[in-house]
């Protein structure tokens, strides 16, 4: 009885982990750090993030390296295009969705989210984003190096710190498109340059890009 | 034989003990009377109920809390100001302190804090010191937290890895003269 006891109690934590929600997996991150440079050498700079609002992002880069950011949600606008079967519609969306003038952002977290465009949609976000950009300032991109089958689902990126990043999965209504080569990537953001790359364990490419100066 | 002991006198050496706690706040009684910080907590709480409606300028000198709508400008400045859950705001919200629980669309600026919680919603720009976000919490425009001579984290951490220090393997992305497909 005591025995039994014993081990009922030592199998309870088990059974109560396996019922609990996953945890967001922490993966490393190299690009971040080389991009929080090129915003910390400047004065008040501006940020773009392309995601979805988080909390502790809006923290880390407003209360502790004085960020001015813009919180433009393009993941909950493909989900719309998407939801109402306009996707066609999303290059000549991106032409006028940015309010932002010509050259005044200083950095765009760009995410994943080319992964999740066509393109031709690709190509036109792309083309916003190096005009919003000003001369020496940097963008921080993702992408996947191998088709996930159907994987319906967006991550958002929590900044834990300079060398790490939370990935936090939630339901979305368009999966990966076709995965970018190396080169494609460069053609696509052709007004920029490559200043950073890395391939990280859990498979996705890191890559920092930055202007060219005036 | 032995002396009648005394039981409310407590024991020689050690302290009186302390009369029984008092409750802080009573039930309110039939008679109609509420304990003194009942009342005081009441009269510093102003709530603008659901079905309001203004438009204009409200301005005030004291914590409210909006469960109706406003729109137009919201002046609290060394006050804290409530968007309940039912609250809709359209306007420009200038306070101490904002917590938005419900709707709000236009420029928030607090010289404290701006608390977005679960499920609020602001359409809008933010200026304040202090800015908090709750997930599930929708937000759409510019966070401006007027950063005043703190310290620059990652420009010191700006520097490469040490060659020898264990890291993931990286990949330098070849140059577009001869481009190179990763994984895949």
């Amino acid at each position: 009885m005591g025995l039994l006891d014993h081990l009922a109690r030592r199998t309870e934590p088990a059974r109560a982990e396996s019922t609990a929600a996953p945890a967001d997996a922490v993966f490393t991150t190299k690009a971040l750090r080389k991009f929080l440079a090129c915003l910390t050498s400047r004065d008040s700079p501006t940020l773009l993030d392309l995601g979805p609002v988080v909390g502790s992002n809006v923290t880390f880069f407003g209360e502790q390296l004085g960020c001015k950011i813009f919180v433009e949600d393009i993941f909950a606008d493909l989900d719309r295009h998407a939801r109402e079967g306009k996707l066609d519609a999303l290059p000549s969306f991106f032409g006028t969705r940015f309010p932002q003038e010509a050259g005044t952002v200083d950095g765009i977290l760009c995410w994943d989210l080319v992964d999740y465009l066509d393109w031709k949609s690709a190509v036109a976000l792309a083309a916003e984003l190096t005009r919003l950009l000003r001369p020496d300032g940097a963008l921080l991109g993702f992408f996947g190096t191998a088709q996930r089958g159907v994987d319906r689902e967006y991550t958002k990126f929590i900044v834990v710190d300079d060398a790490n990043l939370r990935y936090r999965a939630y339901p979305a209504a368009r999966g990966r498109q076709k995965v970018l080569l190396n080169r494609d990537i460069i053609r696509l953001f052709s007004g920029l340059q490559v200043s950073d790359s890395f391939l990280l364990l859990n498979n996705l490419r890191e890559i920092l890009f930055r202007k060219p100066a005036a | 034989m032995w002396p009648k002991r005394d039981e409310g006198r407590p024991p020689v050496g050690q302290p009186p003990t302390a009369p029984p706690p008092v409750p802080a706040a009573a039930p309110p009684q039939a008679g109609g009377y509420r304990p003194e910080t009942t009342r005081t907590m009441e009269k510093d709480l102003v709530n603008i109920g659901k079905s309001v409606v203004i438009k204009g300028e409200l301005a005030g000198s004291e914590d409210l809390t909006i469960e109706g709508q406003v729109e137009g400008t919201i002046q609290l400045r060394d006050h804290v100001l409530t968007i309940g859950p039912n609250g809709k705001i359209k306007a420009q919200v200038f306070a101490k302190s904002v917590i938005v629980l419900g709707e709000v669309n236009g420029n928030v600026t607090a010289t404290d804090k701006v608390d977005i919680r679960d499920n609020g919603s602001v359409d809008g720009d933010i200026v304040a010191p202090r800015v908090a976000i709750a997930e599930g919490a929708h937000f759409r425009g510019s966070v401006d937290m007027q950063r005043r001579n703190v310290a620059q984290p990652a420009a010191a951490a700006a520097k490469p890895a040490a060659p020898g220090a264990p890291s993931q393997p990286q990949a330098q992305t070849p140059p577009a003269a001869a481009p190179q497909r990763v994984g895949a």
